[in-house]
């Protein structure tokens, strides 16, 4: 029942929206939960197990019951809390988990098989025939559990993420937090102040009194506007603090855009990282239920719930409203409803036998709730007053067992809070966050003035702790009295009470479980499902382990507590993985050669982050194989291009450079004439080969190291470690220029012709023999030109600053054309290299040694290197090792594929036979069938012998031959020319 | 108690007064036959494992806080057998095994469900890679199926194939792999080991390893010493700690991974997916929970706690991989703390003490290990030979460069498996 | 975490990585035993406290750090440059 239509003192627009299809008519400001309660309607949702009927119980985002779907196509979002959604008109609103209409779920059977549906049930049953577990129970128990259901839909408004710095973060802005952020700002810390509720203010209202001169509930508005207006200060509402992490670094979820509809200018939520110098936790505390039998049903709220619906929102959530009350608090609460408007018919049950009425309401003292009536709302109460029960008439009671403080961002580095018995809380506990002090209602103070001396000195605290000597300004006047109160977790009565509502758990489950030896907390909760739905428990935790404390005969203090772990509030996942979606989940590299590879129709493939193009379909060809065939014929009979610039290129300088490169590669580079490029192999220290490439020395202080594509960056850290950890004697500077020379390879008996008619000065073989290195110009640009080759071929690479790089590409690949050559891809590049026995990361895999691809010639025994020690344990020099090899079909036309396990002939292919794997393969168009490179066992040994290759998975064998792995051109005078 | 479908039915008509504890709450006895140290997954397993195969049962297994309170509580509940390298192949296909009769031996609902495990690939060499895997997979006589583009549409119609940042090209099938509920485990081998007279002792941390003239004797421990003929060291997460008290250094460095689970949604993902361009895997609980996790925080830790980059690292890629999922909300965080070996396989073997026996090391795969870590470290207990699907776990590899089982190929830094 | 690079201040980890232990930049000599070897390259002290351990501003200035930290609270007391340290 609505009884006010302003809204922060301003009459407010009447917005329309949808539930279950329904038009319900609310006022701008509205949550879903207060426009339904202001069109009384009580019912919102059913229980995970039971599918009980659940109303609203709370007014924040702690709510366990009013969990709806929101939205539409890809927007849709599940599992919304009604209590924390804004309504916007033409917003759609849908109940979840039911079958069939809200008020007659098909699935309420489960409530009457309750009996059998108790703590832990499924881990007795379902086992027999072991078949049916997935087929039957399984499929019937995933259907009925989940929630809400997704759309299904990718894509809709896109939410962000972003970075926020700030001296002072203040989490919550209730009175401690807005007391926390005025001093700091007054202090001139920068400030940011986090609330999760879409106004100030927290649970403060009337029943608080006055703070100064102004009313407490309008202290903190006006207060706020104050902040505002201070430049360093940074208000942040509608966004909660998710979690807390090392050295100040906090995550925050700001809900953006979601009070709105969908729209293109602004994110739907904003995922926030914030770096904090100091922290102030005001995050306040949540009231406490009380169970009792038929605790659960729609109507039932928690008082400060009540009062915020009237306060906030102008809405009565009842006609005949009932509180079951256990301290002073609610009792203050009440009497300020009372004076209200719709407030008229109220009454208080407290069991406390000395309770006093604070105002004009009925109270029976001495009495508790014991059960309740109302099928799809509460209708009914029965009270226990001494040994005689009555029946009270109540479509709304509200619960007030006391206060849990929320303790939760304490807990985010492992701390656990710690209980006072004499209050009767969980506090946090000292020292719980370094730089984080808690302060007021989650420090378990709860007068107004304690929160605000607190609010205060926690900002005093956090400006000392950052060296700054702040001035403690007088505090206004406020109540200094917190009231009294008594614990009551469980009212003793027949009938299931419920503890976690979202979950379904009883005080009956609770007590079975220690009943079943899961005393420990943690097996309780895990065994119950206690405090796992989408509410942590928030409510019901300390409620579930005192009961489990009295069940067990232990005190709350040594039954202790399950821990609070990120997020406080569940986080979208589209907000946390924000700019992920599609291409943005990692850097495109792109090489200068992009753009006209593109234009010649090539298919790109990803090789690491890079592009690079697989083949190049010429006129007529429908199949990559035909382009690769032509184009590995081309560079074998007259010239190709191919741009190698992903390689890793790393410039090495300094009167060192040769002595550090001996100490990276198992070979000796010191040695390497000014003008000579050389084939070196790098270790890790373990004794396994890290990668390969060459170096060219272009000064006698001055190489040039090319690695492979993939380990570009390992290796570069690499170098970085062996530099500054292991060899600072060491006078030696390197960079990697990968991104500012691009680089050509051009391979083929007609390459020096081709190089001949870009080159400022031709070049013969005298100046660049097999292996030379220098300086050119090409077109007049300053260049370098190497003489190395993997394809097998006479070939040149030429590197020219990456901005001529495209220009450079377009006029090889058009000269090569007209001497009969062109651009070849990966593919034509794979098969080219295979032929020659040139390894590839398909080789060097991250488990083989040199020993292992017949290099262990090139471990230098003059020196030492990286990797040197560990290459010479026994198991890495075994012959029975996997060592690489060549393979080829015995019969011409075997097909060979890559990840093929090797078999001698005559065992079964078993795991126990097993021989060796096949790594690369290749249709050879010079050779005319398919070639190899393989690991097998005693390898090289073995050459000559036949074995079986088996590739299980796409149902092919084929009889191979273990020969050399360099198929073409063996003696290698076709490169050296 | 024996459970069944009639026990909840009439235990339910009885007001569920009747239930018994699944398992006793023990005070330590002077002495054992073997004490066990480390009441998680594997030493409950352990102890299973030690009274039904090898019929011996005066045995205690010593547990610090509660019992399955480690890694079997908090992982991603993945079970499978698709390794490559031999050691690692047949002691997974060996586990596997013995988890898909694991509810009837144990007679616990743990809930192994085979839903599938697809590790996408999204280049060629991946794909080889694959292959080469799937290939060992049926060579050991376990299941694989090398899934193209299409085959994977077919089976996960969900992921994103046309605007990803690396293209799927297809996914290796492993259709006996799956999940499990985690918690269940650890209680289904408590009380199943319980049942046969092992005993479970909780609260009791061990402080020390008495060894005489190079033998073990037994343990001193926080409630009280308690004599022993032969101790096993099972205790992921404290391995360094536990073996230092018997003057070992371990080839362990302990490092936090995280896990995530959002809340309860209807039925979406059926399979376990794994990403093949960025660490993320995922599947969805029975309750209706996107279970998913990453890779590791990379420094060393023993806080069992994340930080933000790597867990928006994995909320990341789940997002170019299945953008479906983007409504879903994470609901909780949490992070386990792992054995990282030098090749990211694990070590089941004796040690230097005569009667010492060590289990550890399992990295972030210790999970699925279970009941065959508990199976082959019981056999290696009680008959000190180790259990032929456990023969390579040797502690010495690293010396000798013998058998070494680095699946990733990433070298002997422990934070890179 | 923040890592205090001598060189850069205070950075988020997000620029960093993290090698290991202070161990792998004490190589042992050439000619060391075989042991040596072993527990350079594999066996840890991995204390549950705190240690010393090799990060790298990969994302930064690109130093080499030995970086003390409480494995167990994750407070960082300390960062020095590789190369201070090796010399």
């Amino acid at each position: 029942m609505r009884v006010s239509s302003t809204w922060q003192g301003e009459s407010a627009a009447s917005v329309t929206f949808t539930f279950n299809g329904q038009r319900v008519t609310g006022r701008a400001g509205d949550t879903v939960a207060s426009a339904l309660l202001a069109n009384d309607i009580r019912l919102v949702g059913r229980s995970f197990k039971y599918h009980r009927p659940r109303g609203i119980l709370t007014a924040g985002s702690e709510e366990p019951n009013a969990l709806v779907t929101v939205g539409t196509g890809p927007d849709r979002m599940p599992n919304v809390r009604a209590t924390v959604q804004e309504i916007y008109q033409g917003l759609e609103v849908v109940s979840q988990n039911h079958i069939g209409p809200l008020h007659r779920d098909l699935m309420a059977v489960n409530d009457v098989l309750h009996p059998f549906l108790g703590a832990g049930f499924y881990y007795k049953t379902f086992m027999w025939p072991r078949s049916f577990w997935e087929r039957v129970y399984e499929p019937l128990i995933r259907r009925a559990a989940g929630l809400g259901a997704l759309s299904g839909e990718a894509g809709g408004a896109t939410s962000e993420k972003a970075y926020a710095f700030c001296d002072v973060l203040v989490i919550g802005a209730g009175i401690t937090g807005i007391m926390a952020a005025l001093t700091a700002a007054e202090a001139g810390a920068d400030v940011i102040l986090a609330e999760d509720a879409m106004v100030a203010g927290g649970q403060t209202g009337p029943q608080d009194g006055q703070i100064g001169d102004l009313a407490a509930g309008d202290w903190s508005q006006t207060r706020l506007d104050q902040l505002r207006a201070i430049p360093n200060v940074r208000v942040m509402l509608r966004t909660a603090v998710t979690g807390v992490y090392d050295d100040g670094s906090f995550a925050a979820l700001e809900r953006t855009g979601l009070h709105l509809p969908p729209g293109p200018d602004l994110p739907r939520e904003t995922f926030w990282r914030i770096r904090a110098k100091q922290a102030v936790l005001a995050t306040g505390a949540l009231e406490r239920p009380i169970a009792f039998p038929g605790n659960d049903r729609p109507g039932i709220m928690m008082t400060s719930a009540i009062a915020t619906y009237a306060e906030r929102f102008g809405v009565v959530p009842g006609r005949r409203i009932a509180v079951f009350a256990t301290c002073d608090h609610a009792h203050r609460t009440i009497a300020a409803l009372a004076r209200q408007q719709g407030f008229s018919k109220l009454t208080v049950i407290d069991p406390r036998p000395d309770a006093v009425a604070l105002g004009d309401y009925r109270l029976i003292a001495g009495a508790e709730v014991i059960g309740t009536r109302g099928r799809l709302g509460l209708r009914e109460i029965t009270i226990r007053k001494g040994g005689t029960e009555q029946r009270l008439e109540a479509d709304c009671l509200g619960l007030s067992g006391g206060w849990n403080p929320s303790v939760h961002l304490t807990c985010h580095l492992g701390a656990r809070p710690v209980w006072d018995e004499a209050r009767a809380m969980f506090l946090p506990a000292p020292g719980a966050v370094p730089g984080l002090h808690p302060a007021g209602a989650c420090n378990g103070t709860l007068s107004v003035a304690g929160c605000l001396r607190e609010g205060q000195a926690a900002a005093l605290t956090a400006l000392r702790a950052m060296g700054r000597k702040p001035r403690a300004p007088a505090l206004p006047d406020a109540s200094d009295d917190p009231g009294r109160g008594r614990t009551l977790w469980a009212v003793a009565a027949k009938g299931r009470a419920w503890l976690d509502f979202a979950n379904d758990v009883t005080t009956k489950d609770v007590k079975q479980a220690a009943q079943e030896g899961f005393t420990s907390v943690e097996h309780m909760k895990r065994y119950t499902t206690q405090g796992m739905a989408p509410d942590q428990g928030k409510s019901s935790n300390i409620g579930a382990l005192a009961i489990l404390a009295d069940a067990t005969g232990r005190t709350i203090s040594t039954t202790g507590t399950t821990t609070f772990r990120p997020p406080f509030v569940p986080v979208t996942l589209k907000a946390m993985g924000a700019g992920a979606e599609g291409k943005g989940f990692a850097p495109e590299r792109l090489t200068t050669s992009h753009a006209a590879t593109l234009a010649r129709g090539a298919p790109m493939i990803e090789a690491g982050l890079w592009y690079r193009p697989s083949y190049f379909p010429a006129k007529g060809e429908t199949t990559w194989q035909q382009s690769c065939d032509r184009e590995v014929r081309m560079v074998r009979a007259t010239v190709g291009v191919v741009d190698v610039s992903t390689l890793g290129k790393i410039e090495i300088m300094g009167q060192d450079a040769g002595a550090f490169l001996d100490f990276l590669y198992t070979n000796t580079f010191s040695t390497l004439p000014v003008g000579r490029a050389r084939y070196g192999l790098m270790l890790r220290e373990d004794g396994h080969v890290m990668d390969d490439g060459t170096s060219a020395r272009l000064a006698p202080e001055h190489f040039v190291m090319t690695t492979t594509t993939a380990a570009a960056g390992q290796v570069m850290a690499h170098m970085e470690f062996t530099a500054q950890a292991l060899r600072p004697d060491l006078d030696v500077r390197f960079l990697s220029v990968t991104e500012q020379w691009a680089q050509f390879s051009v391979a083929g008996p007609l390459s020096r012709e081709l190089m001949n008619s870009v080159l400022d000065d031709p070049i013969d073989d005298t100046a660049f023999p097999f292996m030379g290195c220098g300086a050119v110009k090409v077109h007049g640009i300053p260049a370098r030109l190497f003489r190395i080759s993997f394809s097998g071929e006479r070939a040149y690479e030429i590197a020219v600053p990456a901005r001529y790089g495209d220009a450079l590409y377009r006029d090889l690949v058009a000269r090569a054309e007209v001497l009969g050559g062109g651009a070849y891809g990966m593919e034509a590049l794979n098969v080219l290299r295979l032929e020659k026995g040139f390894i590839t990361h398909a080789e060097i895999h991250g488990r083989v040694t040199a020993f292992d691809i017949g290099m262990q010639g090139m471990l230098s025994g003059k020196k030492d290197f990286i990797g040197k020690a560990a290459a010479g344990r026994p198991g890495l020099l075994d012959p029975a090792r996997e060592r690489l090899v060549g393979l080829k079909p015995v019969d011409p036309d075997g097909v060979l594929t890559a990840g093929a396990r090797l078999f001698k002939p005559e065992d079964p292919p078993e795991a126990r036979n097993d021989q060796g794997y096949v790594t690369s393969v290749g249709q050879s168009p010079n050779l005319g069938h398919m070639i190899a490179l393989a690991f097998l066992r005693h390898g090289p040994e073995r050459e000559g012998h036949e074995i079986m290759m088996i590739d299980a998975l796409r149902g092919i064998r084929t009889k191979v031959e273990v020969v050399p792995p360099v198929f073409f051109d063996r003696e290698g005078g076709r490169a050296r020319g | 108690m024996r459970y069944s479908g009639w026990q909840v039915l009439a235990q339910g008509i009885t007001g569920n007064r009747g239930w018994r504890p699944a398992w006793r709450d023990t005070a330590p006895k002077p002495a054992y036959d073997i004490v066990i140290i480390g009441g998680g997954g594997h030493g409950l397993a352990t102890a299973h494992y030690l009274a039904k195969r090898h019929g011996l049962t005066n045995v205690a297994v010593l547990e610090k806080g509660y019992l399955g309170g480690g890694n079997v509580g908090r992982n991603t509940t993945i079970v499978r057998a698709n390794y490559g390298l031999p050691g690692n192949s047949e002691f997974y296909s060996h586990s596997l095994k013995l988890w898909e009769g694991l509810e009837q031996d144990l007679n616990y609902n743990v809930m192994h469900s085979q839903r599938g495990v697809i590790n996408l690939f999204h280049s060629d060499g991946q794909r080889d890679a694959a292959a080469r895997r799937g290939n060992m997979m049926i060579a050991q006589g376990d299941d694989a199926i090398l899934l193209d583009r299409d085959g994977c549409r077919e089976i996960l119609p969900y992921l994103d194939y046309d605007q990803t940042r690396f293209p799927i090209y297809g996914g290796l099938y492993h259709p006996r792999g799956g999940t499990a509920r985690h918690d269940a485990v650890a209680w289904g081998f408590a009380r199943a080991a319980d049942r046969r007279g092992v005993d479970l002792i909780q609260n009791c941390e061990v402080t020390g390893i008495d060894i005489e003239n190079g033998r073990v004797t037994g343990v001193q421990t926080t409630r009280g010493s308690i004599r022993a003929r032969k101790v096993g060291i099972v205790v992921a997460g404290r391995s360094s700690q536990v073996a230092a008290m018997a003057g070992m250094r371990l080839p362990i460095e302990s490092h936090i991974l995280q896990a995530f689970v959002t809340e309860g949604l209807k039925p979406v993902i059926d399979h376990v997916v794994t990403y093949g361009m960025g660490h993320f895997y995922i599947s969805q609980s029975d309750k209706g929970g996107l279970v998913f996790g990453g890779d590791l925080d990379f420094y060393a830790s023993y806080a069992a706690r994340g930080n933000l980059p790597m867990a928006e690292h994995v909320v990341e890629a789940a997002m170019t991989l299945m953008p479906v999922i983007g409504q879903a909300r994470m609901l909780r965080s949490w992070g386990g703390i792992m054995d990282m070996s030098p090749d990211g396989s694990p070590i089941i073997d004796k040690t230097h003490v005569e009667g010492l026996y060590l289990n550890c090391g399992w990295c972030y795969g210790g999970f699925k290990a279970v009941p065959g870590s508990g199976d082959c470290f019981a056999h290696l207990i009680a008959t000190g030979q180790p259990h032929p699907a456990a023969t390579r776990y040797r502690l010495d590899r690293f010396a000798t460069g013998h058998g070494l089982m680095d699946e990733e190929g990433t070298g002997s830094q422990h934070n890179l498996h | 975490m923040l890592i205090p690079c001598p060189q850069c201040g205070p950075r988020d980890i997000r620029e960093f990585t993290c090698k290991g232990h202070e161990t792998y930049m004490h190589r042992p000599s050439p000619a060391a035993p075989p042991e040596a070897w072993d527990d350079h390259l594999h066996n840890r002290d991995n204390p549950a406290g705190p240690t010393r351990e090799m990060w790298h501003h990969v994302a930064g200035c690109g130093a080499w750090l030995v970086v003390e930290r409480n494995t167990v609270t994750h407070a960082v007391t300390g960062a020095m440059l590789a190369r201070e340290v090796a010399r």
